[in-house]
């Protein structure tokens, strides 16, 4: 099965759990199996892919959402993590700060910091960040404008930062100095 | 020539490849001569592609394709 590995990541970061993950893509290969004729012999399979995945995902998963969208992101401010760098300098002065911050965060955090993100704004920026799909092929997929694509994926990746950078603080890296820390929202 | 506002806005359509070609021209020869703009745009690529290189390290599940090759055995498919 093509891009399994793939699918099944993207699969995760959308339901956040394994099980549901899984259903997941045994699913959008049920739907591609059927639908296989939809398919333009010479066009993006994985981007074909990807649309089913997603959809079938909007369709069962976001049906089953009880709570409202969460559509009230925190408004974060631009280039957030980056002019933080700054106050992450406290450890070894013999390498960069953003060398430091991208060793220290782990996998998990970095995949948490997706994953917590407002479902609105977490599949854009799965999508492009993480797939690298073009903006019209996420338009596309979510059937929504590209302009709404371009805004989505700037405050959900405004957003993403600040957590990254909420786990650095955490984690004793950053704003020991300055005491520059997550200022001005609430948990958002 | 762009200034060093006009260029941060167009940071992420920079580094998504969404710019047309004349405008990607005009944000590289900003980044040529503006050290602060180059290290910004450094940094958020380096970010952009660590978040990518993070996010999809998962290990298939044991037995999932399998299971799936088995629905379309049975049939399942043809509902």
């Amino acid at each position: 099965m093509p891009f399994a590995p793939q699918l099944y990541s993207a699969a995760l970061r959308m339901t956040r759990n394994q099980a549901d993950a899984e259903d997941l893509v045994q699913e959008a290969y049920l739907r591609a199996y059927r639908g296989f004729g939809g398919f333009t012999e010479g066009t993006n399979l994985r981007a074909w892919l990807f649309r089913i995945l997603t959809n079938a995902y909007i369709n069962i998963y976001r049906a089953r959402q009880r709570r409202p969208f969460e559509t009230d992101l925190a408004d974060v401010e631009d280039l957030y993590l980056y002019r933080r760098l700054g106050t992450l300098d406290t450890m070894l002065a013999s390498r960069s700060a953003e060398d430091q911050l991208f060793d220290l965060l782990t996998d998990d955090e970095v995949k948490q910091a997706l994953e917590d993100l407002p479902e609105i704004f977490r599949l854009p920026v799965l999508l492009a960040d993480v797939e690298g799909f073009s903006y019209k092929e996420i338009a596309e997929m979510l059937d929504i404008p590209i302009g709404t694509v371009m805004s989505r994926l700037h405050r959900g990746r405004k957003a993403m930062q600040k957590a990254l950078f909420d786990f650095a603080h955490a984690r004793g890296l950053a704003g020991a100095s300055t005491g520059v820390s997550s200022e001005g929202t609430d948990d958002g | 020539m762009a200034d060093c506002n006009d260029t941060l806005r167009e940071l992420e359509t920079f580094l998504d490849g969404e710019l047309a070609e004349r405008a990607r021209v005009t944000i590289r020869a900003h980044l040529e001569g503006c050290p602060d703009c180059l290290q910004t745009f450094d940094f958020q690529a380096e970010l952009k592609a660590v978040i990518a290189e993070r996010c999809r390290r998962d290990d298939l599940p044991p037995g999932l394709l399998e299971r799936i090759e088995r629905c379309f055995d049975t049939g399942l498919a043809d509902r």
